[in-house]
């Protein structure tokens, strides 16, 4: 079955974006949209290696994640819209989707600073000893920031149940790591910290899942956190729905990397029967956007709401 | 069915130190509630942050009372994260200076982690950061930064002054399901005064009078208080009775009480406890001067630290921090009275401690 909740899901993700770069020139998403597209099979594989109760926190680039993590595309493309009907009513966006119900903390704009954040929750599951995961996603460029070596450091002190995922594409907005690193490899220098390194190529959400699942059975022995890095290549520019190859990097980069595509590469995996039945998804995110082109906008008093809870006023 | 014995709540007073209130607040409500636990640099050791986390490590073990690495950015998103899955975390930084490691944590992520889950979830997070002046602490250990995490949306700041506050306030932080900064001035930790002994809450917003008055207001933050306290004692022989008002929390901040009481006094001194431009003195004077303009028969005025960095050396320091003095001066000024000699009068210092009671 997991192929084709697999397929079900990078098919999902890789269409949703599609629509949203269809639709994002007509200027009714005002949010900057940071595409995951090349990307699908990170977060598919993770996320369906995970658990339902486990958590997961993103980066601004999480479209992929939310999807994966909640399969659901309503709220999706309401938030998207900045709708009432959106997760957060259109306070968030694009870059701070949420979806606590569904395991999605949060996602966030600043590149390392949820990391900090995923090992707060893993510090408290375990202490509560609910046997959840948490998984935080963040990008290459994370790393950078001292929040990600502080991270994994307690992380790898405290033993916590977290999997720290990492997005590579390369760049750092754009970037590339060739600017950026110090050093030859990022597994290499996370493999001195006490926990497990793996490293993959992030295309095939097969292999993915396979190797978080390994991740999984290794830290329930050992219970040490894990570092799973991998590889993949943006297709999109950082952030927008373009591509612009020749300003920064060359069109035959891509076209190597395309041939390996994570959607295409799960399709020729699944029956045609079966592929014919899940790409009926395309229903689902059509009605899911004519609903949240339709949805009204919050009233302007959504806007003073929720800077603190407050007990009378719930 | 033997009639069940009503239960008598008694209070009982005894006197204790402002750092012994504190330390009970956390050793209370860690009893009270298991999902409280209290971490930071140098939490348990030998020190244990000026006495205030005394026997917690032995009460609650390691699990619920330890020390981290020093990684204040992380250990309070670590803080964050906790929150969010059900515990109760109180955060010490030693002294607010590190807490500025923390920044984008706190004006990033935490102030809004609420607002853009548009509600679906609470940050009940404690942060204790103790603030400003030992002797010779410098520019780097010695600040109070208050205004700036007021500043930002979604935080509550309070400042306790009196050991009653110190305990009071701290258990409506941890308490309180958003994130709150509990601000401890050193100089307070040794004053003593009647705290009960039982768990109470001081509600966050809500002002006290330290002092009543009819010419002059003087709205004091943290320590301010004591020297605002001083200087009411000297203005009284000269028959000047000051209202002194402590906000306690100045986020989310609630003028009223210091509106009515300016009303009344037409006149109104902010002595303020950190840096005066762009500062919390600012906004009381903004806020005096736009709801009791025509009652004001002098502008308002604002008491801080001057506009430079703390110096190290000890005469030099002196001209870095505002005093009871500076206080009496401006009172004079505001009333149209000459300087008196204050030759004569003791006023507080490193050595000389403020041991209370208010």
């Amino acid at each position: 079955m997991t192929i084709l909740d697999l397929y079900k899901k990078v098919y999902l993700i890789r269409k949703a974006e599609e629509r949203i770069c269809q639709l994002y020139p007509e200027d009714k998403m005002k949010t900057p949209m940071h595409m995951s597209m090349g990307g699908e099979a990170i977060s598919a594989g993770v996320c369906q290696a995970l658990n339902k109760e486990d958590q997961v926190l993103g980066s601004c680039r999480s479209h992929a994640l939310y999807l994966s993590k909640t399969g659901e595309t309503d709220e999706f493309f309401a938030e998207m819209f900045g709708k009432a009907t959106g997760g957060s009513k259109g306070k968030a966006g694009s870059m701070h989707l949420n979806s606590p119900e569904n395991g999605l903390m949060s996602t966030l704009a600043i590149v390392s600073g949820g990391i900090s954040v995923a090992v707060g929750a893993a510090f408290a599951n375990k202490r509560i000893k609910n046997n959840k995961i948490t998984a935080i996603f963040f990008g290459d460029g994370a790393i950078e920031e001292g929040c990600f070596w502080e991270s994994i450091n307690i992380a790898c002190l405290m033993e916590l149940p977290i999997l720290f995922i990492c997005e590579d594409n390369g760049f750092a907005k754009n970037t590339p790591i060739s600017k950026r690193h110090g050093y030859e490899s990022i597994s290499e220098i996370a493999s001195k910290f006490r926990c497990n390194v793996f490293e993959e190529e992030g295309v095939d959400a097969e292999v993915v899942y396979n190797t978080t699942k390994k991740a999984l059975d290794i830290m329930k022995e050992n219970r040490m956190p894990c570092f799973l890095h991998f590889n993949y290549y943006r297709y999109l520019e950082h952030v927008g729905v373009n591509q612009y190859f020749d300003e920064y990097r060359p069109k035959e980069e891509f076209e190597e990397w395309r041939k390996k595509d994570p959607v295409e590469l799960l399709r020729k995996r699944v029956s045609e029967e079966d592929a014919v039945r899940i790409e009926k998804e395309d229903e689902q995110i059509e009605k899911s956007i004519s609903l949240a082109e339709s949805a009204p906008f919050a009233g302007k008093e959504e806007a003073h709401k929720d800077i603190f809870y407050e007990k009378d006023k719930l | 069915m033997p009639e069940k014995k009503k239960r008598i709540k008694i209070f009982f007073m005894r006197k204790i130190s402002y750092k012994q209130a504190i330390n009970e607040a956390l050793i209370q409500e860690m009893e009270r509630d298991p999902s409280v636990f209290v971490y930071g640099i140098g939490v348990p050791d030998v020190k244990r942050i000026f006495g205030t986390t005394e026997n917690l490590v032995e009460k609650f073990g390691e699990e619920r009372c330890f020390d981290t690495p020093i990684s204040e950015d992380a250990m309070t998103g670590f803080g964050l994260g906790a929150s969010l899955n059900g515990l109760r975390p109180v955060h010490i930084h030693e002294r607010v200076d590190f807490m500025l490691l923390a920044m984008n944590q706190l004006a990033n992520i935490i102030s809004s982690w609420r607002y853009g889950s548009a509600g679906k979830m609470k940050v009940p997070l404690t942060i204790r950061a103790v603030i400003g002046r030992g002797w010779g602490q410098g520019f780097q250990h010695s600040k109070s930064m208050y205004s700036v995490f007021a500043h930002i949306p979604g935080l509550k700041v309070v400042l306790p002054t009196t050991a009653k506050d110190a305990k009071g306030l701290l258990v409506s932080a941890i308490r309180d399901d958003n994130p709150v900064i509990v601000m401890e001035h050193r100089w307070l930790y040794y004053q003593e005064e009647e705290v009960p002994e039982n768990l109470f809450e001081i509600p966050i917003g809500l002002p006290n009078i330290l002092r009543e008055g009819k010419d002059l207001t003087i709205v004091a933050v943290s320590w301010m208080n004591v020297e605002a306290l001083k200087a009411a004692e000297v203005l009284k022989k000269r028959g000047i009775e000051a209202e002194i008002i402590d906000p306690r929390t100045i986020a989310p901040f609630n003028d009223e009480m210091i509106i009515r009481s300016v009303e009344k006094t037409g006149r109104c001194i902010v002595a303020d406890n950190d840096w005066i431009d762009c500062g919390f003195g600012s906004e009381v004077a903004a806020r005096v001067s736009e709801k009791c303009f025509g009652k004001l028969k002098f502008p308002v005025k604002r008491i801080g630290f001057s506009h430079i960095h703390c110096p190290t050396a000890r005469h030099l320091e002196n001209e870095f921090y505002p005093n009871a003095e500076k206080i009496i001066r401006t009172a004079e000024e505001m009333l149209g009275l000459s300087p008196a000699d204050l030759s004569e009068e003791e006023f507080y210092s490193y050595e000389n401690k403020f041991k209370g009671p208010f």
